[in-house]
């Protein structure tokens, strides 16, 4: 019985001491990064005809299959995703918890004691020592060191060791020393959010026709996920930079429904969102993505007319439909349209893009049923909404596109940004504060005072020595004037 | 008055600063010393000078605030504001440790890239922020990865010479092999881009395809296999003669009146300011900010795998050094290779590699 139990915490120790090495965890970090490697080749979104062309590149074509095969199998054409890359990573996070914890009590034991004071010969062995001998009198040393060592900002306070060596003593910094385990904890707490993301969150895309709604998402393999409420999309647009087809911002107008009605956001039923500025409703959040064109015969042509009169008056109609100039007999018929016109150069017509980044109508006008003139009437082109019989501005066609929403769901994320802010303060204390102890022991030796300046610090010891130099000069200027 | 004309000012003033940095090295005169300085800070100044004033430009054209419109979107911004952080940290190291010997060598590399920078007029036209990239977290993410990189490149530059110092002496011996072959590949890698820009300036074609399409073209890829196989032979040679002469290197270091330990205290120094503000910057905003556009902090692409691994390899040369006590010829090698993925998370991913990110993507 006692062997047994023997035998079964050793196996446990023999795991503690393996995630205890840091051996373990330079071969950890070089197993992430080297699979990251051939990871970051290959293309993760599943492309195979893609995935063999890099291959090929690599090992020649004639290999290339065989070898696509085996990483498509090994799980390297979704390798982040792999259950031996997330194993890797809990083993990254053992492997740190347990270097922390094992290195932990020593450290917390030097955090917790305070600076004590030193024998003459324990000073005598402080790594950092300079000597100053002070000319006058204790009592107005002890004033001189005090305002000395305060003017570095060390709050020092007098003590008397175990042999009545009796000093000056401060230190800084103390808390310091924990900026290492801040930051290990940091990394644990990321990786902790974000399993808590992959485990009760998900990740989908949502096209949304303007005018339609839809209560689910789509995850991978166009698994649906339901949202447990309906969203809609009212509009959407796009703009463009002045004279390019570079967009500038592209927004939605979204609505949430529940029950089929309408939900207040900000005391407005439509939410206007564009790429960096998302919807969140219950914990969902909907991120502008993309966009693009879908024709279809619904689609509303939009149009705001002039007449000969001056007045403006806005109509939407589908295609091959006609529209009246208000004030004239003057008919428009939309006969033909383009997302993207450009004019080539022999002087033709034609469509550059799939999106809708250049819209024109073609429209035929005719009065009494007679077909007087036609024209391409741009929606970016105002100096093409003139026509003779007064103007007709081209506003939008609506329900031919689509938004293309990122929809995501992460309760994680607060514990990831929760990590990174641990991770900054532990990195800052970690790099930019130091644990520094200064000892000022003052001995009489014939009627004068000789001071040992001794000190030790945790980092930047150059900095640190030529801190205590400066004491030193400090003390020596005080006992001159 | 247009950023240009102060982008010209200061490659001169650098190139100036270079032939003083040089004369001081060969003749030891203070006031040359004094000169080369001038210099240097009159050239930094204009280059600041121009950088605001890009700044400005930008937000007048794009009209999207000042916090938007920060120069930082593409290759030829991104280089000059590279060059501006590596000046920063040279003149801080000059002032700071009251040494001017390796001004002989960074004044070369920031007058050259400047010049090149200016001669190619690389999409120098200024281009509009597609959406994802208007974002107040753009930066904070992308000066501080830049101010991270430069601060790395310098302790590249100081790792080499703690080798060149410390391994001269045996050519067989591993580290002096590392070294010469990863210097002379550096090297390499910028002949073969400045022939590929001479050759593309012959075409005469627009400026943007530039970087995708030509690289390497005029010599490792290109159409004619007898000048690709040439390159190859050339580069092989090239490398050759770095390793066969690269004592010449430690002669030179020899002259600056610096040592093998202040180099590789240097190197220590830069990593240890460039780690934490790269893993702010670079990977915490760079998370924060993709959350807010797509939705994702993270979402392994490429641009983001490769900052992962540089500060894995980072993260790696200052546990050896705290922990194990890695010093010298090991620990310099880890620095050396740090900034080689650095480079890669800079220039390759988005020369190699595709992404979301548009740096370099011309
Ligand atoms: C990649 C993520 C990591 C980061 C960013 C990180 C960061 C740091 C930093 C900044 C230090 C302080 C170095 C100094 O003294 O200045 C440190 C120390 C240390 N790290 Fe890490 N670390 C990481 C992962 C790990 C892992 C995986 C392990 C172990 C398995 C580990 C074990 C240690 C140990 C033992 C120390 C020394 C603590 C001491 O002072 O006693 N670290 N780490």
């Amino acid at each position: 019985m006692a062997d047994e139990k023997n035998r079964k915490t050793s196996v446990v120790d023999r795991i503690w001491n393996a995630l205890a090495s840091i051996k373990l965890a330079v071969v950890v970090f070089a197993l992430i990064s080297g699979t990251s490697i051939v990871g970051t080749l290959l293309d993760q979104s599943g492309d195979v005809s893609k995935n063999l062309k890099i291959v090929a590149k690599f090992v020649g074509s004639g290999a290339a299959p065989k070898v696509f095969a085996f990483l498509d199998a090994a799980g390297f054409t979704d390798m982040y995703h792999s259950w031996w890359f997330i194993a890797l990573l809990y083993l990254f996070a053992a492997n740190l918890i347990v270097c922390s914890l094992e290195r932990l009590p020593r450290i917390w034991n030097v955090v917790r004691e305070p600076i004590r004071a030193l024998t003459f010969e324990q000073a005598n062995t402080m790594p950092v020592r300079r000597e100053v001998v002070f000319s006058r009198k204790k009592d107005e040393a002890r004033p001189a060191v005090l305002d000395a060592m305060k003017s570095f900002g060390f709050h020092a306070v007098e003590a008397k060791a175990e042999d009545a060596t009796v000093q000056f003593i401060a230190e800084k910094g103390r808390y310091s020393r924990l900026g290492v385990y801040l930051t290990h904890l940091s990394i644990v707490i990321i990786l902790a959010g974000a399993i808590v993301g992959m485990k009760f969150g998900f990740n989908a895309n949502l096209n949304l026709l303007e005018g339609t709604s839809s209560a689910v998402a789509y995850g991978g393999a166009d698994k649906e996920i339901p949202l447990g409420f309906e969203i809609r999309c009212e509009d959407f647009n796009v703009s463009y930079y002045d004279g390019s087809d570079t967009p500038k911002s592209f927004k939605s107008w979204l609505t949430i429904l529940e029950n089929g009605k309408p939900v207040l956001i900000d005391g407005r039923e439509t939410t206007e969102i564009e790429v960096n500025r998302p919807l969140r409703y219950k914990g969902i959040t909907f991120y502008q993505s993309s966009y693009g064109f879908a024709p279809n015969r619904d689609a509303q042509f939009k149009f705001a007319l002039i007449g000969r009169d001056g007045k403006k008056q806005g109509v939407s109609l589908k295609f091959e439909e006609s529209f009246t100039i208000p004030g004239t007999d003057v008919k428009g018929k939309v006969a033909d349209f383009s997302p993207a016109i450009a004019v080539d150069e022999s002087g033709k017509l034609f469509t550059y893009a799939e999106i809708m980044s250049n819209p024109a109508v073609f429209v035929e006008f005719s009065e009494k049923g007679k077909v007087r003139y036609s024209r391409w009437i741009l929606l970016r082109h105002p100096e093409t909404w003139d026509v003779p019989d007064g103007k007709v501005e081209f506003v939008d066609l609506w329900g031919a596109q689509y938004t293309g929403l990122q929809v995501r769901k992460d309760p994680g994320v607060e514990i990831v940004y929760l990590g990174c802010i641990l991770m900054t303060i532990g990195l800052y204390m970690s790099f930019f504060m130091s644990h520094a102890r200064v000892w000022v022991v003052m001995r009489e030796e014939r009627g004068k005072v000789r001071f040992l300046l001794a000190g030790s610090s945790s980092k930047n010891r150059v900095a640190f020595e030529s801190g205590i130099e400066r004491l030193a000069q400090k003390l020596s200027a005080a006992d001159k004037a | 008055m247009d950023s240009s004309l102060f982008f010209g000012l200061s490659s001169i003033a650098y190139i100036l600063a270079m032939i003083s940095y040089i004369a001081f090295l060969a003749f030891r005169a203070g006031a040359v010393g004094i000169i080369a300085t001038t210099l240097t800070v009159a050239g930094f100044l204009s280059h600041t000078c121009a950088f605001f004033l890009r700044w400005k430009e930008f937000a007048d054209i794009g009209g999207m605030g000042i916090m938007r419109s920060i120069p930082l979107t593409n290759l030829y911004e991104s280089l000059i504001f590279f060059v501006w952080c590596i000046m920063l940290g040279y003149l801080l190291i000059e002032w700071k440790y009251k040494t001017r010997s390796f001004g002989a060598f960074i004044t070369p590399i920031a007058g050259m890239i400047m010049a090149f920078i200016d001669i190619s007029g690389i999409s120098k036209d200024i281009h509009p922020l597609i959406p994802a990239l208007q974002s107040n977290w753009l930066l904070a993410h992308v000066t501080m990865s830049f101010l991270a990189y430069a601060a790395f490149a310098i302790s590249f530059a100081t790792a080499i010479m703690y080798l060149a110092c410390t391994t001269s002496d045996n050519r067989k011996s591993g580290p002096y092999v590392f070294w010469t072959v990863v210097l002379a590949f550096f090297g390499a890698i910028l002949i073969a881009m400045g022939i590929d820009f001479v050759a593309f300036k012959l075409t005469g074609k627009g400026a943007e395809s530039f970087i995708k399409n030509y690289l390497f073209r005029a010599t490792f890829r290109s159409a004619s296999g007898g000048i690709a196989a040439l390159s190859y032979a050339m580069l092989f040679v090239f490398v050759f003669l770095v390793w066969r002469y690269g004592f010449v290197l430690k002669n030179v270091i020899s002259r600056f009146a610096v040592s093998a330990d202040q180099l590789e205290e240097l190197t220590y120094k830069c990593i240890a300011i460039g780690f934490p503000v790269f893993t702010l910057g670079g990977l915490v905003f760079g998370a924060i900010w993709a959350d807010q556009a797509w939705g994702r902090y993270w979402s392994w692409d490429p641009k983001e795998t490769w900052s992962l691994i540089t500060w894995f390899v980072y993260a790696f040369y200052l546990h050896v050094r705290h922990v194990r006590g890695w010093r010298g010829t090991q620990i310099s090698i880890v620095a050396v290779i740090g900034f080689v993925s650095t480079i890669f998370t800079y220039l390759g991913v988005n020369l190699l590699l595709s992404g979301l990110h548009s740096y370099g993507g011309m």
